[in-house]
């Protein structure tokens, strides 16, 4: 009996060591303890994102799954280099593979539905994803039901291509089979909308084609706006140097009805535009995904957050990213914002699944406008938390745009392209 | 101390495995450093390892990037971006910014 006891106390012993030693040996190998399950809802620039940096910070100890339909990431910002001609979709198309070796499980399927009572996910192949922590980074969706005459007949000729992808080549394609001497037309909608500098930056891009290959052509832009949203100073001066004569920029012009039969936009006080290629952005929200799971809270199109961590004010365990967020004061609904709500929202869950308190985050934009094939000017920001406001808002001083020494924009062409392969990279590999 | 320097481990950055043994006041501030430093990972690359014409900043010396950020700050060096953005960050996380950069590997 006695050697028994003994015995016993001794396996015990053994065992109790023998955990400890696995355990650091689990540790020297930057450790595989689990802590808690993520399921993240789209592979763009927030959703991308914030699946890398979750196993990065982590070290492996989160359980990332990233849902995405897409084969491949195509990135907007640079896509309307593609509609100018100087590069191709190709040059805007990264694989996914390099998450992989982050440990990032890729499922390529749709979110069909999301129960945030159970906690999980359905996908439309009919599995089901478990998670702990959700992310939810959906883009946008476009609210085509405000344009009077639209209907589902529109479009395979009435490109908006701001989702890039075969729009964006579609568009390109209605560009280069327009006749010199034609009339090409693009209409975007009220602030907020993705991008604030990127319809001009398109104007720029579509502009700097059609003075190469179509000088005798127009393209008129209808700006819903009072006035440019972003970049003034820099836009204004390259349509009236660079593009005049074939830029014909007009404000307060917000379209809301179309003509389909005859190719016909109607602004809202009246005046009709008849033009060979129709470019028309539509007014957006969160997509669908995020209406239907209860994230939409702020005018019925946007998804409010607290800025600490990026979770919904209204459902619980839930990170909405990117441009479906309504944004705080002063921030660009921008890839690169995107961006950093991914990182944010991957410290804050971490900490959050530790059960420790989160740190407020500060964030950065950059956004860079390509205004021909070379040459780029860029709009930037710093953004703080502001405790006694709960909300990120822009440092003041900080922050600017480009200056109006054009030889400095050559060397901003250079950064741009330069911004783009890092920032892929800091996102997919 | 098991459980300590399990907690330490799974949440210490890469190339950081110093940190594992600190305080676990100094492991928030090395998780807080890692956040703010991300900032700049756009541009400059994740953890400074830039691609292109974008300058790296893994493996420069602290009192270098401390220095460069003044002097864009004061515009005693020219600059496209880096006087608008240097700022928008306080000394203090100047500091934090550059000792976690200065602690990365350079991967060229």
């Amino acid at each position: 009996m006695n050697t028994r006891r003994i015995t016993r106390r001794d396996a015990l012993k053994a065992f109790s060591a023998g955990a400890v030693v696995s355990s650091l040996s689990a540790c020297a190998t930057m450790g595989q303890k689990n802590i808690g399950r993520v399921v993240v809802v789209g592979a763009g620039y927030g959703g991308a994102t914030a699946a890398k940096y979750l196993r990065l910070w982590s070290d492996g100890a989160v359980d990332v799954t990233l849902v995405e339909p897409s084969e491949a990431f195509i990135s907007c910002p640079m896509s309307n280099l593609v509609l100018g001609g100087s590069k191709v979709l190709a040059d805007v198309t990264v694989s996914y593979s390099g998450l992989d070796k982050h440990g990032v499980k890729r499922v390529r399927d749709t979110v069909s539905a999301i129960d945030v009572d159970k906690k999980q996910v359905r996908l439309a192949s009919g599995g089901m994803l478990p998670y702990d922590r959700l992310v939810v980074s959906p883009g946008i969706e476009f609210m085509y039901d405000r344009l009077q005459g639209w209907s589902s007949a529109g479009e395979a000729t009435v490109l908006h291509a701001w989702k890039a992808g075969p729009q964006t080549v579609a568009l390109r394609k209605q560009l280069t089979d327009m006749k010199d001497g034609g009339v090409a037309v693009m209409s975007f909608p009220l602030a907020p909308y993705r991008c604030p500098p990127g319809p001009y930056e398109r104007a720029c891009q579509i502009a700097w084609y059609l003075k190469q290959s179509k000088p005798k052509s127009k393209l008129i832009v209808l700006d819903a706006n009072p006035d440019y949203v972003s970049k003034k100073p820099l836009f204004s001066r390259v349509f009236g140097e660079d593009y005049k004569g074939i830029v014909e920029y007009r404000v307060n012009a917000p379209v809301n009805e179309i003509d389909l039969k005859t190719g016909t936009l109607v602004t809202e006080i009246g005046d009709r535009v008849r033009a060979d290629v129709i470019n028309l952005i539509p007014p957006q929200r969160a997509a669908n995904i995020a209406r239907d799971a209860g994230l939409i809270t702020a005018n019925n199109r946007w998804c409010d957050v607290n800025w600490t961590s990026m979770e919904s004010i209204k459902v619980p365990n839930v990170h909405v990213l990117g441009d479906a967020t309504l944004s705080a004061p002063g921030m660009p609904k921008s890839g690169h914002m995107a961006n950093q709500h991914g990182k944010a929202a991957a410290a804050a869950i971490i900490e959050l699944l530790n059960g420790r308190a989160v740190v407020p985050p500060m964030m950065a934009n950059t956004c860079y406008s390509f205004v021909d094939d070379r040459n780029a000017v860029h709009v930037d920001s710093v953004h703080r938390w502001v405790p006694e406001k709960k909300t990120l808002e822009p440092v003041a001083g900080a922050g600017g745009i480009s200056s109006q020494d054009r030889a400095s924009w050559a060397l901003e062409g250079a950064y741009a392209q330069s911004w783009a392969t890092t920032i892929w990279a800091d996102m997919l590999s | 101390m098991k459980t300590k320097r399990i907690t330490a481990c799974a949440f210490a950055l890469p190339l950081l495995a110093g940190a594992a043994h600190a305080q676990q006041t100094a492991d928030a501030d090395t998780r807080s450093a890692a956040l703010l430093a991300s900032n700049c990972a756009n541009c400059h690359g994740t953890l400074g390892n830039a691609q292109g014409a974008m300058p790296s900043l893994a493996g420069q010396s602290k009192s270098y990037i401390v220095e460069q950020m003044r002097q864009f700050r004061d515009g005693k060096r020219p600059a496209t971006i880096m006087h608008q953005l240097a700022k928008g960050y306080t000394d203090q996380q100047i500091e934090l910014i550059a000792e976690f950069f200065s602690r990365q590997k350079s991967a060229r």
